[in-house]
């Protein structure tokens, strides 16, 4: 029924530019995604959502519903059979909402039918009475003593306290900001989509897209009230992920769809309903405060980030964490005062998005390094270099960074990067900013340079017992040694298949490598976020290529009545010390297969504390740098990215080109956020949930990119590798913003930056608080 | 409805067709051919390109009842045989695919750019581009594969 399985053969070990195993069916059309899923006699979900961001829910009549032909099942919160709760970190969030609706686009019931358009306009015939009530949507007020409470234990998701240092410190100078960033959307194209079909055993079979099967399975075996055994979930192809794909979406609703109606169901969101269907950035206020000697020597950081989590907890607690423990950049600081809270209110809900709190964080510690510049007398990049942190020293948590740390270098690498050349006298209309609409022919147009660098943690951190399982098994087949590796570890894009092969045929000399569907036969691969896969589905691919190659060996040793240490193995070949041809795989191993399954960990983090927010709380740090270049026209606000260039340390490359490949798209991904991506919520309504007002930006948009890919191998992580997707993310909208600010001159403290921003007709100062409640 | 109309060189005909649903509903759910994508289905991301009578449509916007009588032809129609087109093949070569949502109209949209314009200029290929969105690779790699199958097409 999936084919997400390589059609085509392919090579390459660890280094080489290996192409994707899945690359020919995805573009011959054959590969198959979720929302591609089909199935004999197969019926459609849809759900219904709250229109309102807060509400009771009087009574449901689903009456007419039911009399509509084609529908099987409608169903509301009293089918759920277990319990009708869900979340990644708390089980807070209702599969089908009760007695309250805390968002609007909440999920209140469900419809299953024969044509997708039957069963939504049966779901626009189920009666819902609600009574409205007064919403929380400006997350400044949410701890406020009168402020409506969004959950019975108040509206506190998690506060960080982090101190170091003097506790009252001065410095000769000061400089400060508000910062506000907007709600950005992980747009993936590929819509949430699943089928499930139900089982002869009485369970299910889901087969959806998603990061984390194995976190999926425990909530949605939590929902049906169904053990493990009997929930099994297979990865269908992935249209992009981002962040948008750690809480469930579709998963549970296909599931009691299938159960109740007793035939495979198919769910897949439109556009518009996958702006509701998952978590979104969270948006930040933040007040920053830097003290620094009169050379521009930091002295003391002092911060305050608030981060709306919208109704519900997802990982919001764990995007405090990082908006804190990092959210000062990659500097020395003596003395320390963060605090960094996530608040619940009634807007839509936030979690994971590529960068995770360091995202909102950066855009304010960048700007304020750029004021400091300004201040003492110094260019944003050695500003950046003289406080920039080196490996060996300590965080601003005290933890001591144990590997390369190349702040300054990244800095000098981009800036000694080529300029693109200045504007021609009579530029082409489409090098303008407003391009072909003829908005200008060069007169108000201004270029700017803005540099940025930054550091994300790569894994999970704070004592998270973060690990990745693999089964890998080695045989003879029709004469050749062929490796099969099964992990549940997600492709969402990012070339994890390839990956393992990669590793695969590095540790087994083997040339052909199948990587079989994810699924949960095998144990969890964690989560595919936080940058983590390459290194810890990579260190479990590795280690059980390893224990394979060891169980091979001593059968060959047996075999061959000679010690096991002097043999290795390459391929279909045992080899002596010399590098002599001992033995053929097939002569060792006869029609049997050898198969290990290992789970890897990578060294423990620790958990801050609590009143100090000190400790060892991450495995890794990774460090990137970027430099924006842009023309703005200043009498129409409009903006033109003209270049957009990177350095970054991934440890080792596994796959160069699939390493600047994550880095230009996450590259432009900061970018989106810094000038056009926002999903304009107000009064806890979403006012542009489609690609008509949610600008993305296009090849028109993006600019050529030079990347520098640096190779300063962590020696604690397997072969080296340094977590790569989500640092340029964090670091290029930073230097877009610094570079539309040196072209304009205005201060624009917050992002996007909207047309009206940059010309100053509409101020750029945070608003007032509402005072709405 | 019944709607008969030619895909990929061979007559397809669906019955009880809703007079409302698209072309791309129909390729997809009634004929088997996933390959054009669903990813915004209001004309905006462009995955869902394809030829209608030999020129580029978004089928996501075509009523299905549109195409009836016609000749439609969509990513799964552009290989020959086992052979990928010069485009598919410069689309994996060049590393322009990630999660390859887009790729299907991606793959039309530069075939056809480069049926009319065989060998265009950067800016030549981001306007004809501009309608496809792509969220994962910041587009480089795709202009290296329209340029690397301008090029292979240029060298046959």
């Amino acid at each position: 029924m999936t084919t997400t399985q390589a059609a085509a053969r392919t090579t390459g070990r660890i280094g080489d530019n290996a192409q994707r195993p899945d690359g020919t069916l995805k573009v011959t059309g054959e590969f198959a995604y979720a929302s591609d899923l089909w199935h004999d006699d197969m019926v459609w979900g849809v759900t219904l959502r709250s229109p309102h961001p807060h509400a009771r829910i009087r009574r449901i009549d689903v009456t007419e519903a039911l009399t509509v032909p084609g529908v099987s099942a409608v169903l509301t919160a009293d089918d759920v059979p277990g319990e009708n709760a869900f979340g990644l970190e708390h089980a807070d969030q209702p599969v089908l909402a009760g007695e309250f609706v805390r968002y609007e686009g909440e999920p209140v019931a469900l419809v299953a039918a024969d044509h997708p358009e039957t069963a939504r306009r049966a779901a626009g015939r189920i009666r819902v009475d609600y009574e409205v009530l007064p919403a929380l949507t400006d997350a400044r007020r949410a701890l406020d003593d009168d402020a409506p409470q969004v959950h019975p234990g108040g509206n506190l998701v998690r506060h960080l306290r982090l101190r170091r240092g003097d506790p009252a410190p001065t410095a000769p100078v000061v400089v400060s900001l508000d910062f506000e960033v907007g709600m950005q959307d992980q747009a993936f194209l590929g819509p949430e989509s699943g089928l499930a079909v139900p089982a002869e055993d009485g369970g299910v079979d889901l087969y959806v897209a998603t990061q984390w099967l194995h976190v999926d399975q425990r909530q949605v075996c939590l929902a049906l009230g169904m053990p493990p055994e009997k929930v099994r979930l297979t990865l269908a192809g992935v249209g992009g992920a981002f962040g948008g794909r750690e809480d469930l979406s579709v998963h549970v609703h296909a599931c009691l769809l299938a159960l109740r109606t007793g035939r495979p169901v198919k769910m897949s969101y439109g556009r518009e309903e996958s702006f509701y269907g998952h978590v979104h950035r969270h948006p930040a206020t933040m007040t920053y405060e830097f003290g620094a000697e009169r050379d521009g020597t930091l002295v003391y950081a002092r911060a305050h980030v608030l981060l709306d989590g919208g109704a519900y907890a997802s990982s919001t607690a764990a995007v405090v964490g990082n908006a804190g423990l990092l959210g000062l950049g990659p500097y020395r600081f003596p003395s320390v005062a963060v605090d960094a809270f996530g608040v619940f209110t009634h807007n839509p809900p936030c979690g994971a998005m590529r960068g995770f709190g360091c995202v909102q964080a950066a855009f304010a510690h960048e700007a304020l390094m750029d004021e400091l510049a300004a201040a003492v007398g110094v260019d944003p990049v050695e500003i950046r270099r003289r406080n920039g942190v080196q490996e060996g020293d300590r965080t601003i948590t005290g933890q001591v960074i144990d590997s390369a740390a190349p702040v300054a270098e990244l800095l000098q690498r981009v800036a000694d990067l080529p300029l693109p050349p200045p504007l021609p006298g009579h530029p082409d209309l489409r090098d303008l900013p407003g391009a072909v609409g003829n908005t200008t022919h060069g007169e108000g147009v201004r270029r700017g340079v803005g540099y940025s660098v930054t550091y994300k943690n790569v894994g999970f951190s704070e004592g998270f017992d973060d690990y990745s399982t693999a089964r890998v098994r080695l045989q003879v087949t029709g004469g050749e040694a062929v490796a099969t590796v099964h992990t549940a570890a997600a492709e969402v894009g990012q070339g994890l298949v390839t990956v393992q092969q990669q590793i695969a045929r590095t540790e087994l000399g083997v040339e052909r490598v199948v990587v079989v569907p994810a699924d949960t036969a095998v144990g969890s691969a964690g989560s595919t976020s936080a940058s983590r896969q390459t290194y810890v589905t990579g260190g479990a691919v590795k280690a059980a290529c390893e224990a394979v190659r060891t169980a091979v060996l001593q059968r060959a040793a047996v075999a061959l009545g000679r010690p096991v240490a002097g043999l290795a193995l390459d391929g279909d070949k045992v080899l002596g010390a010399g590098g002599e041809v001992l033995a053929g795989l097939a002569d060792v191993l006869g029609d049997d297969a050898v198969e290990e399954t290992v789970e890897w960990r990578h060294r423990p983090t620790h958990a801050v504390d609590p009143e100090t927010g000190q400790g060892d709380a991450h495995v890794q740090f990774a460090f990137s740098a970027h430099r924006a270049v842009v023309d703005v026209d200043v009498e129409l606000g409009l903006v033109k990215v003209v270049a957009l260039d990177t350095a970054q340390d991934v440890g080792k490359a596994i796959n160069p080109d699939a390493v600047v490949g994550q880095i230009h798209g996450g590259s432009a991904q900061g970018m989106g956020l810094a000038l056009m991506e926002e999903v304009v919520v107000t009064d806890g309504h979403v006012r542009n949930p489609s690609f008509t007002d949610y600008l993305l930006p296009t090849i028109l948009d993006v600019p050529p990119m030079q990347v520098q890919v640096l190779e300063y191998a962590d020696p604690h992580a397997p072969y080296g590798v340094r977590g790569v997707g989500e640092p340029p993310t964090i670091s290029s909208g930073p230097a877009v913003a610094a570079a539309v600010r040196a072209a304009c001159g205005k201060p624009l403290r917050r992002v996007p930056i909207r047309p009206e921003h940059v010309t100053g007709t509409q101020p750029t100062a945070i608003p007032p608080r509402s005072d709405r409640p | 409805m019944r709607v008969t109309t030619t895909v990929n060189g061979t007559e397809r005909t669906a019955d009880d067709v809703w007079p409302g649903e698209s072309l791309l509903h129909l390729l997809r759910e009634r004929l088997g051919l996933p390959g054009a994508k669903n990813a915004c289905e209001q004309g905006e991301c462009g995955s869902c390109t394809v030829y209608l009578d030999g020129e580029p449509v978004c089928a996501c916007l075509v009523a299905a009842g549109q195409a009836i009588g016609r000749k439609v032809t969509t990513v799964e129609g552009l290989a020959a045989g086992q052979a990928l087109h010069p485009v598919q093949e410069a689309f994996v070569e060049a590393g322009a695919v990630q999660c390859g949502f887009c790729t299907p109209g991606l793959v039309v949209a530069a075939h056809d750019l480069l049926a009319r314009v065989p060998e265009p200029s950067d800016p030549e290929i981001r306007e004809a581009l501009a309608g496809n969105l792509c969220r994962c690779t910041g587009y480089e790699k795709i202009l290296d594969a329209v340029r690397l199958a301008a090029r292979r097409q240029a060298a046959r």
